[in-house]
């Protein structure tokens, strides 16, 4: 007992001197979900799967040899806005100084005060282990002139402050668009932003306003609940999602978090999905008969799930993306829910993989994306394999 | 030599029910708290798989979730003129393994025990005289019922126990148990639903003058947020209860009402695969100051405390405290020592009703899908003019019609072939049970110690349970077949079995999986081995909590009374014990 209330009286003496640029810079490191890639204690080594082969986070932490200890206030923005480290080493953009050119000096430099004061930690890290050529650093200098177009972000004064601090977080440091934003052939944005992506074997769902795939069928408020809790009466968040939430999003604040909603829901919608299958009948009753067997316990029958552990199928714009990869992923793999202090429980799919194969997954996902007023394209038993297939490599 | 570790506030041995409650306590009120639990990690999104978990092979069968006799067997005679034999597979009853323990795999049948139980002494003697205990070992438990009610409270709302109250402070309500002790408020969910077995002997019963009504269930009526925020769902009536972890939150477990809360707190750390072996006393052997336990690695550990909380089933609780000298050994001849008192267990029977025409769909079930009466409870009815204490409740529910276990047949069918295949077709939804579920009442003979013979694989002499049917049980239990037979008549069934308990506790069969008392609360230290507040008498900063502190069983399952002794007990320590470390009741 006695040592519970030492721990107390030396958390209350400790104090320093910039006390309140660290606070907001420790603000700044939970808008910009440093420890989702870096980190608990961002001494690195988390791997990021990229399409050019494998990135591991560095440490960040304030050591000497293995982190970034020996950086100046400069070196550190430099790196946070121009993906270039301390002697013109040019970063790979995993690290997401594209969205983070966007952030202003100020919240740089309390950043950096913040990471001034994060123990250090001798770890060191093989960040680089991508595919020649992509392992060559300087290519990036001709990736940035193609593609990096650095640029502070700019208020838009016919929009509300809420809107514009909405946009500055979402654009700048919480970079959602690394996720959710299409990329090209060389891993930049393309295509309409936060309208969808696939990455490391997860599809980022469209977040644009489309009533079918986008968040057009949530209210602000709605928005704002998932990202604190991992939750809402129409989703429950997991996979990559879910360690935004864990890291980042949930410990944002309330005003922070209504900005986003305000934000995201202003985006405008996506053409959505192409429309529901057609002249699928047989995946279909064969669909329904595999839901009926294996999900409707927990999802019920008439897809409506059970609202405080069990998502909605029915009418779940999740269900209805363009790409079938997270859905087919989740019931071959299984998912483990996000648990928060608002919603501790952490629900667990469990896997399928071993029960069904690949055309039954093929029959119920179309069913499912098609049933109780879904409507989206079918899945195929091919793709279904693919997904499986990468699931099974990456395991071993 | 065990590699010495950093002291903590408190060591709990054991992460099942009672363990994941004193946890969850002690954390709260700021103690430093590890746990070491012998079993595997469990968790119901990686281990429970809604997908394979109605595998009645593996998990009724071969017993998946359950303690392995190899890790650790007892020996069982009926008197103390046998030599007790080791148990080679566990039987008549099962306990559990790993993180929830036996909470994992539970019906969910959640009792409140009677004010009259807690003071079952006082209250028989008053009623009927001392004469009528005589050749019992009856004792009061120590706390009263208005002391302990707000425990049981705290568990029904942790767990969303679905029920009906039958009393609300004095006030008997419709449709529930009017015998039950009064309660400050309602079942935090209603009733779960109930299947056609369970109405029809509701119906009857109530004809014959009874008061049947919903057992209060662990398996939920609806979806629930417990005061921790932690989220469970509907019961599906899967018919997987007893035996099976629930693959969809919906049965109340340290899994599914704690854990999530419980594992992410800094002050909390959970050791698992890790067997305690002992706990250690000072020299003086008054107080504990740490326990060894040994890894997965077989590398051996010793754990500081401050607090040592023994949290294991009931039967290792009574084991630990005797490898640790805690406490003293129960002498069945001389009466004296605590330790391995008053050991109980449960004296069932049943009916079974053959029908032509009736359909009971037996597939759908939950584990307290069913209808009670307690108007043959304890001491709900008059024991002046019979020849016996005690009694039991009598139940219709049934919680499961799975595909190898369940396959009831009409007495003198064939027993094998085509014609047993005819009979288990024709038995298998036309007919139904119900059954009694008796009380058990402590005597001089029965009692747990140190089997001499036998050891287990790190050389530590194996628990020696010595126990038969008492006579007064027996003659209890023949009363509640009486009984059965009696209600089952108006039924009209084609044919009515009825079976009888008869001396000579078998450790074979399954019969029940409530081990009581061993380590009994009390207020005596010579006839008690831990205080009412559940601290052992002798070494005042161990506490023992679960089952082993009943001074008898009840006709009644007992996880509604673990519950609330473990909110109890944890009470006890938070707000009294480390505020005055010391012994909370003198003796």
């Amino acid at each position: 007992m006695r040592q519970v209330l030492l721990a107390v009286a030396f958390a209350v003496v400790s104090s320093p001197a910039c006390a309140a640029s660290v606070d907001a810079g420790r603000y700044q490191s939970v808008l910009g979900d440093c420890e989702g890639c870096h980190g608990k204690n961002l001494a690195g080594g988390v791997e990021l799967m990229t399409p050019f082969g494998k990135l591991v986070a560095p440490n960040i932490t304030s050591d000497k040899q293995t982190g970034i200890g020996n950086y100046t206030a400069e070196n550190f923005r430099r790196a946070m806005k121009d993906g270039v480290g301390p002697g013109g080493k040019r970063l790979y953009p995993a690290m997401p100084y594209p969205a983070y050119a966007k952030m202003s000096d100020a919240d740089i430099a309390d950043l950096w005060a913040y990471f001034k004061t994060v123990k250090p930690v001798r770890h060191a890290v093989d960040v680089n282990q991508l595919r020649f050529p992509f392992n060559l650093r300087f290519m990036m200098r001709g990736w940035n002139m193609l593609f990096f177009r650095p640029a502070l972000y700019a208020a838009d004064k016919a929009k509300s402050a809420a809107w514009n601090r909405g946009a500055y977080i979402a654009t700048g440091p919480a970079h959602c668009g690394t996720c959710h934003t299409p990329k090209g052939f060389f891993g930049a944005d393309k295509g309409l932003a936060l309208s969808g992506a696939s990455l490391q074997g997860w599809f980022a769902p469209d977040l644009t306003g489309d009533p079918t795939t986008g968040l057009g069928g949530w209210s602000a408020a709605e928005v704002a609940e998932y990202l604190k809790t991992g939750r809402n009466a129409h989703s429950i968040a997991s996979g990559p999602m879910g360690e935004v939430i864990e890291h980042s999003t949930s410990r944002m604040n309330g005003a922070d978090l209504r900005s986003l909603a305000v934000y995201l829901k202003d985006l405008p919608a996506s053409p959505g999905n192409g429309g529901g299958a057609s002249g699928v009948e047989a995946q279909m009753k064969s669909g329904a008969g595999i839901y009926r067997m294996n999900c409707a316990a927990c999802h019920s029958l008439d897809g409506r799930g059970d609202n405080i552990l069990f998502p909605p199928l029915a009418g779940n714009a999740l269900v209805r993306q363009t790409s079938a990869e997270t859905l087919a992923r989740v019931v071959l793999a299984g998912s483990k829910a996000v648990a928060t202090r608002e919603t501790p429980t952490g629900p667990g799919m469990p896997s399928f993989a071993w029960k069904l194969n690949d055309a039954q997954v093929a029959n119920l996902l179309t069913y499912i994306r098609n049933h109780w007023g879904n409507r989206a394209p079918a899945v195929s038993a091919d793709a279904v394999k693919k997904i499986r297939t990468s699931l099974r490599s990456a395991s071993h | 030599m065990a590699r010495l570790l950093p002291k903590r506030d408190a060591v709990i041995i054991g992460l099942g029910w009672t363990g994941s409650i004193l946890a969850q306590q002690l954390t709260e009120a700021g103690l430093n708290v590890v746990a070491i639990e012998r079993g595997p990690w469990r968790d119901t999104a990686t281990d429970f798989n809604i997908a394979y978990m109605q595998d009645e092979l593996r998990y009724a069968i071969r017993k998946e979730l359950f303690l392995k006799p190899s890790v650790e067997a007892m020996t069982m005679r009926n008197n103390i003129s046998q030599a007790a034999m080791p148990m080679r597979d566990y039987g008549s009853f099962l306990p559990g393994d790993g993180v929830g323990g036996a909470g994992v795999h539970w019906n969910g049948k959640t009792w409140r025990f009677w004010s009259s139980d807690f003071s079952i002494r006082s209250h028989l003697v008053q009623r009927y005289g001392a004469a009528k205990l005589k050749g019992l070992q009856l004792q009061d438990w120590g706390v009263t019922w208005n002391e302990i009610e707000h425990s049981f409270d705290q568990f029904e709302y942790l767990c969303g126990i679905s029920g009906k109250a039958g009393n609300l402070k004095g006030q008997v309500q419709p449709g529930g148990n009017p015998f039950e002790s009064p309660r400050t408020r309602e079942y935090p969910n209603p009733p779960i639903k109930t299947g056609y077995a369970p109405t029809l002997f509701a119906d009857k019963v109530r004809e014959l003058g009874y008061h049947p009504f919903p057992q209060p269930s662990a398996n939920l009526s609806q979806a629930y947020v417990n005061p921790l925020g932690v989220r469970m769902g509907q019961c599906t009536y899967c018919g997987f209860c007893e035996r099976f972890a629930c693959g969809n939150y919906s049965k109340a477990s340290a899994q599914t009402t704690i854990l999530p809360v419980l594992m992410k707190k800094p002050n909390f750390e959970l050791r698992t695969e890790c067997e305690v072996l002992k706990v250690n006393l000072t020299p003086d052997g008054k107080m504990a100051r740490s326990v060894t336990y040994i890894d997965a690695k077989g590398v051996e550990y010793e754990q500081p405390g401050d607090i040592v909380v023994i949290c294991a089933y009931a039967l290792m609780n009574v084991r630990l405290m005797l490898l640790s000298q805690i406490g003293t050994q129960y002498d069945p001849v001389t009466g004296k020592g605590a330790v391995g008192r008053n050991y109980c267990y449960q004296t069932g029977s049943g009916a079974r009703m053959f029908f032509e025409g009736k359909h009971f769909n037996p597939f759908i079930g939950a584990g307290s899908m069913g209808q009670t009466m307690d108007d043959f409870n304890g001491d709900a009815f008059d024991h002046g003019s019979l020849d016996f204490l005690g009694g039991g409740g009598i139940s219709c529910d049934p919680s499961n019609g799975r595909p190898i276990s369940y396959r009831p047949t009409a007495p003198g069918s064939p027993r094998w072939g085509a014609g047993w295949k005819k009979a288990t077709i024709e038995g298998y939804n036309s007919s139904m049970g119900f059954s009694a579920q008796g009380s058990s009442y402590p005597v001089r003979e029965n009692f747990l110690d140190l089997d001499p013979t036998y050891t287990d694989r790190y050389g530590r002499p194996l628990l020696r349970i010595t126990f038969d049917f008492p006579d007064n049980d027996i003659r209890m239990s023949h009363f509640m077949s009486d009984q059965l037979e009696r209600i089952a008549k108006p039924f009209g069934a084609k044919v009515t079995t009825v079976s009888r308990v008869r001396k000579g506790w078998n450790a074979v069969p399954y019969q029940s999986t409530h081990n009581t008392g061993g380590a009994i609360m009390g207020s005596d230290p010579g006839t008690s081995a831990v205080n009412k507040y559940l601290q052992s008498w002798d070494v005042p900063n161990v506490f023992v909590v679960g089952a082993s502190a009943f001074a008898h069983n009840a006709g009644m399952n007992p996880t509604g009374t673990v519950g609330a002794l473990a909110y109890w007990a944890a009470e006890a320590i938070t707000s009294k014990y480390i505020k005055s470390p010391g012994k909370l009741v003198p003796a």
